[in-house]
């Protein structure tokens, strides 16, 4: 028995169905919306690969049920910027060469975003206490502190 | 984002030639012959295609992991050909179009892909201003090359490339002895050219492993054993089967898995399906592991390095020193949970696969499946950085395995837990040393002696599926562990012994800096031991010992990087429960390629145990550099991962399985600890490019070891460096009892 939950997604009503209402949000977006910005990485909010936003704030959508996105508006990486027109963390991101894998890039810059929203010009230890909870293997910590500080001052 | 899979149409339509276009069509050409396109690397066409419209693609066997190497790679292809970046394509790691250069490990795409795909270009290109001579009525000595054209000098007229062979193959064999371009004439090599692949993996369109879809897909999740050796006991699936979309089980002696026509539903079935599943207590207790490694048979003994006589020269000498060191066992601890998709046609089988070793892994496939090579194709998509051979592989045998007994497309995606379980693991490695000192405190003899174990001949390591299944297998290849299990330094008398051991605890394979990691932190503690005694500065200590002249600038410029302050037998002595120390480390990769040399700045908390780097200097020769933002990016990687490896990760287990299952239970450094690199880059244009994605990895735990000794006099000689063994080095009761 499906049922339907609309939702707002990247600026797009979307009507979502799900068997069951504690699907998480990510599956949604990757497997019927076809938005693959947002990473599965472990299924219990520890590592942030698949971050998004929702009502504005930054939220583990691989635990997130779909029916607590019901009627609220999601952004996702898609929803930033495009390789054509990037957002300026996307930008920044670029410019500073700030991936290696990119794996978790989705959920670094999700995150960032969130801390921009809120501290327009953060100090390199507040980026770094806000992405704490953000994984990378790859070890491309420092090269996202600078993204997120480039990104800070083009924002400004 | 590229699609491997070709257009067969355009491709057939262009009369089986080189025309090579990508579109949206996955499956389409999966079935076909593999005559088509050569993928011999004897031949220009196996690495080389220059299509009518005048892109370049590059056929690739080694593989984009996160390191940079696909636009490395390009730039290589682009300078040697004078083809603008915006021309180039990559096709990388499908065993039906690309040529077989070995698994991307090892630091050698650059060393050796590079280096091959460099010379099918050279021999393209002077093939490509032969064929203009004849064209232009003008002698090849006239002619240059740029844009993609071939130029006259004398009077500016030009023909490009794709008129020249544009849709047709060379038919041409490499040639050894090809002119490369002089190195002063690069306008490619050597530049911070932007990676091709960064700006769709920060818009979220680049498709990854785990992004790919294929038409008439399933969505498998494997149920693994609750023990490393499980077998299968019972099975009941009433629970799943109320799950809507649903497919059912798939079970193979105890391989489990469940299907469902979407992923969320597949993995609730995972949940409901009861398995029962017999006990297994065969591993070691964790608390005693390095007995049990001790105790361990050994198979054969690999003599690493032998000059002089240096058991003798030990029993004879002064002044000996001995010592231990251990290295924990650790996955490799990849961000995204392995995924694969496999399909079958006509009895052929066509994976869709993150595995740095598409070509080994089709062999193994084959061999599991009891079919011939040509009947198995894998496709390389990246995925979640491996960091050496982890999940992927296993995870596309689960798919082909599962998509067989189904008959239609399946995709896995693995749990966390699934990975740092089941990856394969870097071996506990063990090693003794001893050192003889004469009288005046020269080093007369050293000698390692390392418990590791042994391996099948092939990089491979053993498909979990085929084994749960009862499938033909091969065994687990541990990586080639014994490298740098020997020293650059002039000792007179040195013998290094890696002694093979019949087993390990876990399937074993290669991670990152596989051995030259665990035998330098050894090799480079211990040698800083021994100049401690002799009362000597460890950096020059080990440049007094060093004939090498790279070696010798590469420390002197580190010195200069680090503005090293040379000190003496006495350790410095801080107030407060927070002192700080410097240490340095150095080797030369295998002793035969890259040198690296590094300083770690430490902070230690008496009190707690707590190490805190804060700082790594880094001198790097890698000869040739291709990309030096690229070469930056991969440094500052290697510094950081080890840094989190040799600070934290130790792989916990029950006598039944590994009990590290996810990144609370195996945690990893985060953004407030990760430390700062500073770097001194030594380009040498003029020489061969050698590899950077492990050698820096190699002198990290070292560094940081030899800084601890500098901050609070102990030496830490068991990698991970935890609080409690700090604790317990500094002479501090413990914490708690355990």
């Amino acid at each position: 028995m499906a049922q339907a939950h609309s939702l707002n997604v990247n600026g797009r009503r979307v009507t979502l169905e799900a068997d069951d209402p504690q699907m998480p949000l990510l599956y949604a977006l990757r497997n019927q919306l076809g938005l693959t910005g947002p990473h599965f990485g472990c299924g219990l909010a520890q590592c942030g690969a698949c971050t998004v936003q929702v009502a504005g704030k930054a939220v583990r959508s691989c635990v997130f049920p779909i029916s607590a996105a019901a009627g609220k508006t999601v952004v996702t990486l898609e929803g930033l910027g495009t390789t054509g027109k990037p957002h300026p963390l996307q930008q920044a991101f670029i410019d500073e060469q700030a991936v290696q894998c990119g794996y978790c890039i989705n959920g670094m810059i999700m995150q960032a975003k969130a801390l921009l929203d809120s501290n327009k010009s953060p100090t390199d230890l507040q980026i770094k206490q806000a992405l704490a909870g953000n994984l990378c293997r790859c070890g491309v910590h420092l090269r996202i502190v600078r993204a997120v500080q480039r990104a800070a001052k083009t924002m400004a | 984002m590229l699609n491997p899979t070709l257009n067969r149409r355009e491709f057939l339509a262009a009369g089986g030639s080189l025309v090579v276009s990508f579109a949206l069509a996955p499956g389409v050409l999966a079935q076909q012959p593999a005559a088509v396109k050569t993928v011999s690397a004897s031949e220009v066409d196996g690495f080389l295609a220059i299509g009518a419209d005048g892109t370049v693609t590059v056929y690739s066997g080694k593989v984009e992991l996160g390191t940079g190497v696909r636009t490395a790679l390009l730039q290589i292809a682009a300078e040697e050909l004078d083809v603008p970046l915006e021309r180039m394509k990559m096709v990388e790691g499908d065993t039906l179009l690309t040529p077989d250069q070995g698994a991307t490990t090892s630091s050698v795409s650059i060393s050796r892909g590079g280096v091959e795909i460099r010379r099918a270009a050279a021999t393209a290109r002077a093939a490509l201003v032969n064929e203009a001579a004849k064209v232009l009525g003008v002698p090849a000595e006239q002619l240059t090359t740029q844009n993609g054209a071939v130029v006259s000098r004398s009077d500016g007229r030009s023909v490009p490339y794709s008129r020249l062979v544009g849709g047709r193959n060379f038919s041409l064999k490499v040639d050894a002895k090809a002119r490369v371009k002089d190195p002063t004439t690069y306008r490619l090599v050597g530049k911070p050219v932007p990676r091709v692949d960064i700006p769709e993996k920060v818009a979220g369109t680049f498709v990854f492993m785990h992004d790919y879809r294929v038409p008439g897909m399933l969505h498998a999740r494997v149920i693994r054993p609750p023990t490393m050796r499980g077998r299968l006991t019972g099975l009941d699936d009433t629970a799943a089967r109320k799950i809507p979309g649903y497919v059912g089980t798939v079970r193979k002696n105890d391989f489990l898995a469940v299907v469902a026509r979407e992923e969320w539903a597949a993995i609730r079935a995972a949940r409901a399906v009861r398995a029962e599943w017999a006990k297994w207590e065969g591993l070691p207790e964790k608390s005693k592991l390095w007995e049990a490694v001790r105790a361990t048979p050994a198979v054969r003994d690999d003599v690493t390095q032998n000059t002089g006589n240096a058991v003798a020269a030990l029993k004879t000498a002064s002044r000996t020193l001995r010592a231990t060191f251990d290295f924990a066992i650790q996955t490799h601890g990849s961000i995204g949970p392995s995924c694969a998709i496999a399909e079958w046609r006509d009895g052929n089988l066509t994976c869709w696969t993150a595995s740095q070793q598409t070509h080994e892994l089709r062999k193994q496939l084959a061999d599991m499946f009891g079919l011939k090579h040509d009947n198995v194709r894998c496709i390389y998509l990246e995925g979640s950085g491996c960091y050496g051979r982890n999940g992927h592989e296993d995870a596309t045998a689960d798919a082909a395995l599962i998509a067989k007994e189904i008959g239609q497309p399946v995709r896995v995606q693995w749990s966390r837990e699934d990975e740092h379980v089941w990856d394969p693991k870097g071996p506990p490695t063990l090693i003794d040393y001893a050192a003889g000192l004469d009288e005046r405190g020269n080093v007369v003899a050293w000698t390692s002696d390392a418990w590791i174990p042994i391996g099948q001949a092939v990089s491979r390591a053993t498909l979990v599926a085929a084994e749960l299944a009862g499938m033909p297998r091969d065994a687990s290849h541990p990586g080639s562990i014994q490298q740098q299990l020997a020293i650059q330094y002039a000792f007179p008398n040195v013998r290094a012994v890696a002694h093979r051991l019949a087993d390990t605890p876990f399937r074993p394979s290669w991670i990152r800096t596989p051995g030259r990691m665990q035998n330098t932190f050894g090799n480079e503690v211990f040698l800083d031991e021994i100049a401690q005694v002799s009362g000597a500065d460890p950096l020059e200590f080990r440049m007094r010992h060093l004939k090498d002249a790279r070696a010798i600038e590469l420390l002197e410029r580190l010195a200069r990087l680090a503005a090293w302050q040379p000190r003496g037998k006495e350790s410095r002595r801080q107030a407060g429960n927070v002192v700080t120390g410097r240490g340095v480390s150095y080797m030369k990769y295998e002793l035969v390629r890259t040198y690296v040399g590094a300083v770690a700045e430490v902070e230690v908390n008496r009190k707690t145990g707590v190490i805190r780097v804060t700082r790594f200097h880094v001198a790097h020769d890698c000869g040739q550099i291709i990309n030096p933002d690229g070469l930056r990016n991969q440094i500052e990687g290697n510094v950081i991962q080890t840094t989190s490896r040799a600070l934290m990760e130790d792989l916990q287990f029950s006598r039944s399985t590994v009990t590290s299952r996810d990144w609370a239970s195996y945690p990893i450094l985060r953004f407030p600890d990760v430390p700062e690199v500073v770097m001194d880059l030594i380009d040498r244009p003029a020489e061969a490019p050698w590899g950077a994605g492990e050698p820096t990895s190699a002198v990290v735990p070292s560094a940081i070891s030899n800084a601890v000794f500098d901050a609070v006099g102990v030496r830490l000689r068991s990698v991970p460096f935890t609080p409690d063994k700090v604790l317990a080095a500094l002479g501090a009761p413990k914490k708690d009892a355990a």
